[in-house]
């Protein structure tokens, strides 16, 4: 260990600031860039499990209620 | 050969691979991120002459190579994309842009914060920092550049172009500021050019550069998944998948 | 038929409806310099407001900072290099725009002709109509900003050779941009970064010549730099038109 006590780490030899300042900005965005690249998926699946949900709905009515073809359908969705 | 590049290529099977892929970069990158730190922080000695505020280089440094590589990977995934028409090149390009702007503005902070101990200054034009300002400004264009195009080839294609245009143009940048920095300030003491570090001091930075470089793969390859499902979202596999998902 | 065609010209030599466009590489090139340099001509303040542009940023430094000659002369050579830079960057985004707009850049793309040797003349143009002239001027507003004696050639020089790759370098912003309605800001991001060793060893060679020591290193790099611009630009300006014109 570098360092006698848990206070003389954070204290870092009178440079805390500047180290804990560094390293506190990298960790944060490095936690950012997961959380942000997680998010950005979710929000992506959900948008597109509304949309096959969606068109699995109006083909399944389609199907049913008149004989307009599926391009038709897909063409509305989109 | 070419048979197995054109695979590669195949968003499909890119999907499935980097799926089985993905886990091993995120460990390692956890791993030896952790590690890294706990030794650069705790247990690395205290340089002789900056004291503790040496340790930022465990950050500073990983992030500045990221931010050069990432934005050469750029470029080459650019070049691919153009000469071969792979898309997944072109995905991947955009998906990493954003991380190497974020590694390089890292760079920025922490070399700064750095200059107030060893020079008493929160802002030095030294070589290395002005470099690095300028590839900031590099990425912004890329990435501007890319929003800039209604038509998703176009932005696709002009982002490939300026950034291998801008690779080209880094060395010389670099070259460049190193001479303006050497001409203007003689007496310089740059805060990572130093003499050889015993192994105690540069083993956790090693270290911590390997664990940035997985850093980088794994979130590109989870970031390229996302955009193949946003970009195939019409072809039946990601249909398929999705009502799997669901 | 070419047969019947060549037949029908030989028998009727006035006839040229029907021969292909006659020449090569040359012609083409000799007939682009000569449209631009005549439709810049046209354009009489395009070429001056670049001038006037220069002139007013450096009356500007003076009055924001200080009048001291001592200063100003300390100071000189980088002002004179950022402000012709500047005056450069403002005149690109009207390079391909207006050829753009009427749909004379479409056309040039279809030309036979090598695209890279056509804009390679659209780009001497510009240089010789704006880069030159700010060469030209800049040792006028040396005189206003206390430049050292012994660098005034030296800063001309400097700036008409720098001012070339300037121009090729600026002109592949240009061609990315010249299709996006708001592409004059995103052309100075993009084409500052890379301006920035031409600035360097351009206000680098003036500064060498104030002190007196050997400007020619300075010089050879910015001939080098040219070098590379011309190799290497021609043909990213003709693949950025290309992408602007498809999108």
């Amino acid at each position: 260990m570098a360092f006698d006590s848990l206070s003389a780490f954070l204290a870092m030899g009178g440079h805390g600031v500047y180290v804990w300042a560094s390293w506190g900005i990298t960790g944060l965005l490095l936690l950012g860039v997961v959380v942000h690249a997680r998010a950005e998926r979710r929000a992506l699946l959900r948008s597109l499990r509304r949309r096959v949900r969606r068109e699995q709905r109006h083909a399944a009515s389609d199907a049913v209620a008149t004989p307009v073809s599926h391009q038709e359908g897909h063409a509305r969705e989109s | 050969m070419w048979a197995f590049i054109h695979k590669l290529g195949s968003p499909k099977w890119f999907y499935a691979i980097s799926a089985r892929l993905q886990p091993w970069f995120w460990a390692a990158a956890a791993l030896l991120i952790v590690v890294g730190s706990v030794w650069g922080l705790a247990f690395a000695p205290a340089d002789y002459q900056q004291g503790n505020s040496f340790r930022i280089i465990y950050v500073h440094v990983p992030a500045a190579f990221l931010a050069q590589s990432i934005f050469v990977s750029m470029a080459v995934a650019g070049f691919i994309f153009m000469v071969w028409k792979i898309k997944i090149a072109d995905m991947a390009a955009a998906m990493m842009a954003p991380l190497g702007a974020a590694m390089t503005f890292v760079a920025l902070f922490s070399g700064a914060v750095w200059g107030v101990p060893t020079w008493g200054t929160w802002w030095m034009w030294d070589a290395r920092l002005t470099s690095m300002l300028i590839l900031l400004f590099l990425y912004f264009g890329v990435i501007a550049l890319r929003g800039a195009f209604a038509s998703r080839d176009s932005a696709s294609r002009a982002a490939s172009v300026l950034a291998m245009v801008g690779v080209i143009n880094i060395p010389i940048i670099k070259y460049s500021v190193d001479w303006w920095y050497t001409l203007h300030q003689p007496a310089t003491f740059s805060v990572t050019s130093r003499p050889a570090m015993p192994l105690e001091m540069w083993a956790p930075l090693l270290i911590m550069v390997l664990g940035f470089y997985s850093f980088f793969i794994a979130v590109t390859l989870m970031r390229t998944r996302s955009e193949i499902l946003r970009r195939e979202s019409s072809k039946r596999w990601v249909r398929e998948l999705i009502g799997e998902v669901s | 038929m070419p047969h019947v065609e060549s037949r029908l010209v030989r028998e009727r030599g006035d006839v040229s409806l029907l021969r292909e466009p006659q020449g090569g590489v040359g012609v083409a090139i000799r007939a682009t310099l000569k449209r631009d340099l005549v439709l810049l001509m046209r354009r009489r303040s395009e070429v001056l407001n670049p001038l006037v542009f220069f002139a007013l940023v450096i009356t500007l430094f003076p009055i924001g900072i200080s009048p001291d000659p001592q200063l100003l002369a300390t100071i000189a050579p980088g002002l004179l290099w950022v402000a012709a830079l500047l005056a450069a960057l403002l005149s690109l985004d009207s390079l391909f725009r207006s050829d753009f707009d009427d749909g004379s850049l479409e056309q040039l793309l279809l030309s036979p002709q090598p695209l890279p040797a056509l804009v390679l003349a659209k780009v001497g143009v510009h240089w010789l109509l704006t880069g030159l002239p700010l060469a030209l001027m800049a040792p006028l507003l040396g005189i206003m900003l206390s430049l050292p004696a012994g660098s005034y050639a030296v800063l001309a020089l400097s700036l008409a050779l720098g001012s070339a790759s300037l121009s090729l370098i600026g002109a592949i912003g240009a061609a990315l941009t010249v299709g996006l309605s708001r592409g004059g800001v995103l052309l100075s991001l993009l084409v500052l970064p890379l301006y920035i060793p031409v600035l360097i060893f351009g206000a680098g060679a003036v500064q060498a010549a104030i002190l007196g020591d050997g400007v020619s290193a300075h010089l050879a790099i910015l001939g080098a730099l040219l070098a590379v611009a011309l190799s290497l630009a021609p043909w990213a300006i003709a693949a950025s038109l290309r992408i602007s014109i498809n999108g």
